[in-house]
């Protein structure tokens, strides 16, 4: 039973109490943006927030030392935040006036928002290892401010993403459409841009940007696998987030392993072999025409 | 109005009243498709008023009744991979600019008008799987879910099977009956013929011609052929009053 007693010192643990707590919370929530932007085919978008996310954090940096505050990273989050969300609209606009598509701009929004970063973390007198927290995370140094932060985002999150989702669903869905239905299009589109900056810079600190990132989409692209409806797409997404979340973090606690990256990987795992199994389970209703009902435009004749 | 490389349609003056059904015909790149996305707020309108029951659609946007009218867009968008069923994507036909969420009753309503194409029993599968015929016909129920007083489809002939087309026509012919009025884009009128009482014929964005639709070849002895139309001892008052204007 000494897996078990491991186990229950593991849950006693305030620090680990917290981490879990933060692994369910990113975990069930970040799905939800997800699914949406997986949908929008912007899956990389989380990834580019990041990257401008960096440069708010070095420009957070360079003005916390500027004003002489300790520790320097005071102003490194809500610097993220503010970068993230002017970042997130920026692209929606450019998105919006079609002049440049998607991943181009998500591109230069990676390369500008990197090395924006690291230009800035040096005139602010640091270093680009510096920022590595920030990209890597640290899920095991979790504060009681942040389990309050991430918990506000949380809730956040799942209400508009939830509560919303009809809307939601039907601007990813078919964006003409939508603007056919009345829908406030550019309102709702710049929404999902800031919901997914928020999403993106409040968990970086915690959990990191690769992690938030991964998290966003992974278990989306894990439950569209066995998934037939958006609905169940999300739900699934959410379950299968806050899952590996627990898990890998849990795995961290009886190894030394970093958790972000253990996440990720057991996440990207699962992935696998969801998609090797999957063949094993699938009707055989599925494998016939499914177009049974349709009838033959052209009559052949047969010459016998 | 001009459309990214420059203007598309030019000196269009036309006019629907309602109850009418209209075809919008011309040959690729005419403009057809452009109009329609312009009267429906997708293209952008930059010389000109575009109005909808009254409301320009660039300037009064909010104030369009939005929840009487039902557009119909040409095919569904590449797929993202995240799977909708049919019944989530019809269901998206009942938000506008006051409901964000479908109301209640939303299932039932979604699940009629997929009656209505005959697709109820396909209601929760991923449209993904679907035919183009079936994809079609879910949009044609996204449109009906809204029960529109004007429904406006973009070559809805097209890519399709003849029993589809004739399913389509008759779904229209129905709604024609109970006074909604039509305005559809077409190369030719095919299976439509029978109901088009109007044809505008554009060509280089320009209106070549504005009148009744050429004679069809046949269908008009059909013994189930039918020309009277329900407002024709009810005159509503929108047949005086345009509804549907656009002038650029």
């Amino acid at each position: 039973m000494a897996f078990f007693d491991t186990l229950a010192a593991m849950l006693a643990s305030p620090l680990m109490q917290r981490g879990l707590m933060v692994a369910v919370l990113v975990g069930i929530s970040a799905p939800v943006m997800g699914t949406y932007l997986v949908q929008r085919r912007l899956a990389l978008l989380g990834d580019g927030i990041g990257h401008v996310a960096l440069t708010g954090v070095a420009m957070g940096w360079l003005a916390g030392s500027a004003a002489g505050l300790t520790p320097h990273d005071l102003l490194a989050v809500p610097g993220a935040v503010i970068a993230a969300i002017i970042g997130a609209v920026l692209i929606e606009l450019v998105r919006e006036k079609g002049k440049t598509s998607g991943d181009v701009a998500l591109a230069l929004l990676f390369y500008g928002g990197i090395a924006g970063g690291v230009l800035l973390i040096g005139l602010a007198g640091g270093t680009a290892a510096n920022l590595t927290g920030y990209l890597f995370g640290s899920i095991s140094t979790v504060t009681e401010l942040d389990v309050w932060l991430t918990a506000a985002l949380a809730v956040l999150i799942l209400g508009i993403g939830l509560g919303l989702r009809p809307a939601l669903f039907a601007l990813s869905h078919d964006e003409e459409f939508a603007r056919a239905t009345g829908l406030p299009i550019r309102a709702l589109n710049i929404l999902v841009a800031v919901l997914a900056a928020l999403t993106v810079s409040v968990s970086m600190r915690v959990v990191g940007v690769l992690l938030v990132s991964a998290l966003m989409i992974v278990p989306v692209a894990i439950a569209q696998l066995t998934a037939r409806s958006f609905r169940a797409t999300m739900t699934t997404a959410m379950v299968v987030g806050a899952t590996v979340c627990v898990t890998g973090l849990s795995i961290t606690y009886f190894h030394r392993l970093s958790p972000g990256a253990t996440i990720v990987v057991l996440a990207i795992g699962v992935y696998a072999a969801v998609a090797l199994i999957r063949p094993l389970f699938r009707r055989p209703s599925e494998d016939t025409d499914p177009h049974l009902d349709a009838e033959d435009d052209v009559r052949l004749h047969e010459n016998t | 109005m001009a459309v990214e490389t420059g203007t598309i349609l030019h000196g269009i003056d036309l006019t629907v009243s309602a109850g009418e059904a209209v075809a919008l015909l011309g040959a690729n790149g005419s403009g057809k498709s452009t109009l329609v996305k312009a009267l429906m707020g997708i293209a952008p309108v930059t010389y000109g008023a575009a109005e909808l029951y009254g409301a320009d659609i660039t300037t009064a946007r909010g104030s369009v009744p939005w929840s009487r009218i039902g557009y119909v867009p040409q095919r569904l968008g590449p797929s993202s991979g995240v799977p909708a069923t049919a019944l989530e994507v019809v269901g998206s036909g009942l938000l506008d600019n006051r409901r964000f969420r479908p109301g209640r009753g939303a299932r039932r309503k979604a699940v009629e008008a997929l009656e209505q194409v005959g697709l109820a029993d396909r209601a929760h599968d991923s449209v993904q799987v679907f035919s183009g015929g079936q994809q079609q016909r879910v949009l044609i129920a996204r449109a009906l879910v809204r029960d529109p007083d004007l429904i406006i489809l973009d070559e809805p002939l097209a890519g399709i099977d003849r029993a589809s087309k004739e399913a389509l026509a008759s779904t229209l012919n129905r709604m024609r009956g109970q006074g909604t009025t039509i305005l559809v884009v077409l190369h030719e009128l095919g299976e439509l013929a029978d109901m088009i009482e109007r044809a505008v014929v554009l060509r280089h964005g320009r209106i070549i011609y504005d009148g009744p639709p050429p004679p069809a070849a046949q269908g008009h002895d059909h013994p189930e052929h039918d020309h009277v139309h329900a407002h024709a001892d009810t005159p509503s008052p929108g047949h005086t009053v345009p509804d549907l204007r656009s002038e650029w």
